[in-house]
């Protein structure tokens, strides 16, 4: 005890010498967790990350960010079928933030500033075979590369992109994106090479000293179903007249065109087949719109633009200018099952979008493959039953979009440099999930979602114009803000400022938080107000 | 001009801090260079409303004078648990006389400061809702009708939490105290004519009187810092939930100031001279059992023998509050 007298002066403060944080039964710990968009990704995307920076508007860091997982951020935008979004917690609040249209916004942008990626370290000496140019094989080249790779792409087609430029309609992906997008990756020192179909593979490794391959040839076959036709019945399939789309002669489908399939590719034959001239435009389905394989929004815009669709219906013959259609009822377990009930339609084509397969001559007389389904069974690394050759995209199980490929390319990327260094490639252990739960809502100011611009009806059936338009920096940075960034600190101060203790020391800008265990007791007040949930307790050792 | 919370839209627009706003528009709290009055190492409980709220006022006050502050506090939980011989938490200068005499220190200690010529110096009176409502009552009703250059900040946490939770005249209808128990007919603090101080202060027409909550960090800076720069008297009534006197979780005390508000039972306001000029709106209105729901000492009126009469009786109350004030955007209900 100070020798001063009773009740006169204390000194300022002095409060320091007691440590309260012995009180403390549960400590707050900080952590990031997976916010749901993150992990819905089939791209691996760190979208909260890359949303963190534009929301203080500094685009080309969140660019850098996301270019980190995706060298295409202006196709994603436009193209992928954004799981992110059906999976983001503020669908639960009001609706999902638009990461797909900022996402667009970034990819735009960086094309207009001529933004380029970073040019690779160290060179390894390695060399790795890619065959096909489609967004697979552009993503493992691009990662490839940036580990220091020397890789070469061989495509049998006369241009790069695969089915981003013959599967995907340019009124979903104007041309000159792609191009920017793919150039960009050249630049990295990629050979591409062009009408180079590769006819066996383990040929074309010898051949070119190649240390391994990536192969992501993709689904350009068009599955045909047996349909009895007339002679003079013109039957064609999907794949087909979308790649003819980018040739000189475009195809020639008539005035009523009919598609029979349910997937994304129907929808696509059928709104091109509308702006070739088809005054009608028919979509058969054996199923109902719940049972439909393709997104409900596109099946949406293409019902906008004037497409017909025919539920439960099967095509049994098919003359020169009519088909005979079965009706179909769905059993108990929601299979179609015929009627017998007929009915006649005219037509002057039938397209038929049944679905792809791989064309898989290449492999032939190669060791140790295993395929199944028609498609090539890969390890949880992306390597075939063959050493040294990988596989992703189409061509291997799974659900077929430009993001998964874009992913099983970056994936076989860090599989394949493990192998060529002979080390093993170890994914970091995912965080725990960021639940809505965890989230204090409270804190986040109410802001509805801002919808993209949509092209009107009469030009979407007349031209090839982009049908969705982007946002502008504007909007980009308001729906940026939208984002409640899920289980990773965005430094709001909640916990500094709560805290009774003063028990939270502020570490200053991009830096984040310390705690202060001497004096924390641990009330769990900075758990119960961070609003998204990047902090929580932990039981004290006793 | 009513407070208005930052009317842009992105992450976090309601937090403490905000990494996205100019240095400036920041709060008082989320700044580094805050003067922490009440430092580390204090005695009050885990999740203490009152040692948050004394943080947050004075630190804002301390801003807005410059640094140039003198604060006499009333006897109290507050005064308790910062000040235990030989130590104390705070960083500003600080005196502690009696329970009842807070608001006639600070006139004397305004009127000293006048006589020294130091119109720089602002004084804070401060005191729990017992030290405030009953026993400084006479003071502080003095101290309004002189219209003394002084800013009385009264931390009200219901009861009297220092000496073991006994009823104060600010004990809410219900409420279960050591000397209210949960008993008889009508368990609970008794339905009594109710004593609102701070429309008791406004009834002295001074300059400056206004509510708030520590569930609202940016009003009630917002209010401090007016405060400051008004001369004469003035009153603000901060509601502090107390963990240990209402049997409510530690980490629960901003949630229940926000739940007081958001309901209607605890309306924020601002008035001027008598007369109120701006409310804080309720942006999401709540019933009011989820207020009462995680505290113990209403638990009497839920279970198995519940009283959803004075349930109602406690609704009836915050819905007057919604009424009188206007607390719900024109067109809600």
């Amino acid at each position: 005890m100070p020798n001063k007298p009773f009740a006169i002066t204390l000194k300022p403060g002095t409060s320091l010498a007691n440590l309260t944080g012995t009180w403390r039964t549960e400590r707050p710990v900080y952590l990031d967790r997976l916010p749901p968009c993150n992990n819905a990704c089939p791209a691996g995307e760190n979208i909260q990350g890359w949303l963190f920076h534009a929301e203080s508007g500094d685009y080309e860091q969140a660019w850098r960010v996301l270019i980190a997982d995706n060298p295409f951020p202006a196709i994603m935008g436009r193209v992928c079928y954004h799981p992110c979004e059906g999976a983001c917690n503020r669908g639960q609040l009001d609706s999902a933030v638009g990461i797909n249209s900022v996402e667009r916004f970034l990819g735009d942008e960086a094309i207009k500033r001529g933004w380029k990626f970073d040019k690779p370290g160290t060179q390894s000496g390695k060399r790795v075979l890619v065959v096909g140019a489609g967004p697979s094989g552009l993503s493992a080249a691009y990662h490839l590369a940036r580990l220091g790779h020397s890789v070469e792409i061989h495509d049998a087609g006369p241009l790069s992109g695969g089915m981003m430029r013959f599967g995907i309609p340019k009124y979903r992906l104007p041309r000159e994106v792609l191009d920017a997008e793919v150039v960009r990756i050249l630049e990295l020192g990629i050979t591409l090479k062009l009408n180079t179909k590769v006819a066996n593979i383990e040929d074309s490794m010898r051949a070119g000293n190649f240390d391994a391959a990536f192969l992501a040839v993709g689904a350009h076959i068009g599955k045909r179903a047996y349909i009895p036709a007339g002679d003079a019945a013109r039957i064609v399939d999907a794949v087909s007249v979308l790649r003819s789309m980018e040739g000189e002669d475009k195809p020639m489908l008539g005035r009523r065109v009919v598609v029979y399939g349910g997937g994304n590719t129907a929808i696509d034959v059928a709104r091109t087949a509308k702006r070739l001239g088809a005054t009608e435009t028919i979509i058969v389905y054996r199923r109902t719109r719940e049972k439909m394989p393709a997104h409900d929004f596109e099946v949406e815009e293409a019902l906008q633009e004037g497409i017909m669709i025919k539920w439960l219906s099967t095509i049994k013959h098919a003359g020169e200018h009519n088909l005979t259609l079965e009706k179909m009822a769905l059993d108990d377990k929601g299979f179609p099952q015929p009627t017998g009930e007929f009915e006649t339609m005219e037509a002057d084509s039938l397209v038929l979008a049944l679905g792809q397969d791989v064309d898989l001559s290449l492999l032939e007389g190669v060791s140790g493959l295993e395929i199944k389904d028609g498609v090539v069974q890969v390890g949880s690394n992306m390597m075939t039953g063959h050493q040294g050759i990988f596989a992703g995209g189409d061509m291997v199980p799974s659900e077929r979009t430009v993001t998964v490929g874009v992913g099983h390319g970056k994936k076989a990327a860090r599989y394949i440099d493990a192998w060529l260094r002979g080390t093993a490639y170890e994914p970091a252990a995912k965080h725990e999930p960021a639940d809505f739960k965890q989230l204090n809502t409270w804190y986040y100011s109410d802001a509805p979602k801002t919808m993209r611009p949509m092209l009107d009806a009469i030009r979407r059936q007349t031209s090839f114009d982009e049908v969705q338009g982007g946002l502008n920096e504007t909007n980009a940075l308001f729906e940026a803000r939208r984002c409640l960034s899920c289980g990773n600190c965005f430094e709001c101060d909640n916990c500094y400022g709560v805290c009774p203790d003063n028990a939270v020391i502020k570490l200053g800008p991009g830096k984040r938080f310390l705690f202060n265990y001497d004096y924390c007791k641990g009330c769990g007040m900075c758990v119960a107000e961070c609003p998204c949930g990047a902090i929580k307790m932990v039981a004290e050792e006793i | 001009m009513s407070f208005q919370p930052v009317k842009f839209y992105q992450t976090g627009t309601f937090t403490v801090g905000n990494r996205l706003l100019a240095p400036d528009e920041r709060s008082v709290q989320a700044s580094e260079m805050r003067s922490n009055s009440i430092n580390s190492g204090h005695r009050a409980c885990q999740g203490c409303g009152e040692a948050l709220g004394a943080r947050y006022a004075i630190d804002a006050a301390m801003a807005e004078s410059n640094g140039q502050l003198i604060a006499a506090n009333a006897t109290g939980c507050l005064e308790v648990f910062s000040t235990p011989y030989p130590e104390s938490s705070w960083q500003v200068p600080w005196i502690h006389s009696l329970f009842g005499n807070a608001p006639a220190v600070a006139t004397g200690i305004a009127a000293a400061m006048k006589v020294k010529g130091r119109h720089d110096v602002r004084v804070v009176a401060q005191g729990g809702d017992g030290g405030t409502t009953d026993i400084g009552f006479g003071c502080l009703s003095g101290m309004f009708e002189r219209n003394d250059d002084v800013l009385y900040i009264c931390y009200d946490n219901e009861a009297y939490m220092n000496t073991g939770v006994q009823r104060s005249s600010a004990t809410p209808p219900t409420a279960r105290t050591a000397t209210t128990m949960p008993v008889g007919p009508e368990p609970g603090n008794v339905f009594g004519q109710g004593k609102n101080v701070p429309e008791i202060a406004m009834a002295h027409n001074i300059p400056y009187v206004a509510t708030a909550t520590v569930a609202d960090l940016r009003d009630l800076e917002y209010k401090v810092r007016k405060a400051v720069n008004i001369r004469g008297a003035r009153y603000i009534h901060l509601f502090v939930p107390c963990p240990l006197g209402w049997g409510s979780a530690s980490h629960d005390t901003i949630r229940l100031a926000r739940l007081a508000k958001e309901t209607g039972m605890f309306p924020v306001f601002e008035a001027e001279h008598g007369e109120v000029t701006s409310v804080l709106k309720i942006r999401r209105q709540v019933p009011i059992e989820e207020y009462l729901k995680p505290q113990k000492r209403f638990a009497h009126l839920f279970g198995k023998h519940a009283h959803p009469e004075l349930v109602a009786r406690l609704q009836a109350i915050a819905d007057r509050h919604i009424r009188k004030y206007g607390l719900l955007e024109e067109g809600d209900n």
